[in-house]
């Protein structure tokens, strides 16, 4: 991963609410983003099936699973490719990961997260960490050519895993003076 | 700016030239990687032409849902390292890419006068299994994306390693 991302207008950065979507991830299996709150999601954009690079990509992450899996985060490919082609792709690399087929309207998803290529008909490079409740933590747009590797991908769920740490602090911390509650007052 | 090794060469690497070379050379491979096989003459040429300005580490990265040998390959470089024998069980790996299965491993491990029976009772219980996998993460973790992934004085480098000569002129460049 380089330092920086490329920018494009659009792109939805931290802070702002993971735009819902509903998408097949095989022919009769159907995912819904918001049914995964309560874990940290992976989402990773990627161009197309089958092609060199993103093969990398997409074989690399299938070797980072145990990783992501200590964070609890589910991993999710997205391409415009349908269904039944990610299914024989992810027989051939054997992924363990779902991939969802932004396929009709196509790339509408891809779209929403402002990581649609109109000039080429695909999707970006480009991955997004989203917190337990569905907010984006961090986002990165990659070079088209360039596989983005995992390391970005862990920086963000160890900076998450610290947020949620602090913010649980503080809420022990709260609950734990009793000038706070409102049945204490007098 | 590339992504940074975050784990230091130190005495636990395998690593060939002098430790002051003002070059160091790592490489996270797979011994079953067709790629990987390709950089294997090519490095072995910048080696020859950089001499002493250059140390080359060797660590492992197996991809292993693609290359269903690459583990037990990687393991066995790192038995060999024990007795020793590192580079020649790599040279060895390499240059018999397309037979890497256990038998294959224990007869490489026989020809470069291994202690066998010791060579694969540690294959069998995977005594090494850990040491790839810690390769594997230092890997993960300074942006390694493939393989073969070089850094050159700790930076990944991003640039063409297919032609030696400009390789190595590139690590000059680079030191």
């Amino acid at each position: 991963m380089s330092e920086k991302g490329d920018s494009k207008p659009g792109f939805l950065e931290p802070g702002i609410v993971a735009p819902d979507f509903e998408l097949k991830s095989s022919p009769r299996e159907m995912i819904k983003l918001r049914d995964l709150r309560g874990k940290p999601v992976i989402l990773a954009f990627y161009p197309n099936d089958f092609s060199p690079v993103c093969g990398d990509q997409m074989a690399l992450y299938n070797e980072v699973l145990p990783e992501f899996k200590k964070y609890d985060a589910e991993l999710l490919g997205i391409s415009v490719d349908s269904a039944w082609c990610h299914g024989a792709y992810a027989k051939e690399k054997n992924l363990h990961f779902r991939l969802l087929a932004d396929f009709e309207p196509k790339g509408e998803v891809a779209r929403k997260y402002g990581a649609y290529r109109a000039q080429d008909g695909t999707e970006e490079r480009a991955l997004f960490v989203i917190d337990r409740d569905g907010v984006i933590h961090w986002s990165y747009l990659s070079p088209i050519d360039t596989n983005p590797g995992a390391d970005g991908i862990l920086d963000a769920l160890d900076s998450l895993r610290e947020k949620e740490q602090r913010e649980a602090d503080v809420s022990t911390a709260n609950a734990s003076r009793p000038d706070n509650t409102s049945e204490a007052r007098p | 700016m590339s992504p940074r090794l975050r784990k230091a060469v130190d005495a636990d690497d395998h690593s060939t030239g002098p430790e002051d070379a003002p070059i160091t050379l790592v490489e996270y491979g797979d011994f079953e990687c067709p790629h990987c096989g390709r950089a294997y003459p090519i490095v072995k040429a910048v080696q020859d032409q950089l001499g002493n300005q250059l140390r080359f580490v060797f660590r492992n990265f197996p991809i292993s849902e693609s290359h269903p040998h690459a583990e037990n390959a990687a393991e066995a470089s790192e038995a060999a390292a024990v007795q020793d024998r590192y580079w020649q069980m790599h040279d060895m790996l390499f240059e018999n890419q397309n037979a890497l299965e256990d038998v294959d491993l224990v007869s490489y491990a026989e020809e470069i006068g291994l202690d066998v029976e010791r060579f694969e009772r540690e294959l069998e219980n995977g005594t090494y299994t850990n040491d790839v996998a810690e390769d594997f993460s230092t890997g993960v973790r300074s942006g390694v994306n493939g393989t073969p992934t070089f850094f050159v004085n700790g930076e990944r480098f991003d640039g063409d390693w297919t032609d030696p000569s400009v390789f190595a002129q590139s690590l000059l460049d680079a030191s």
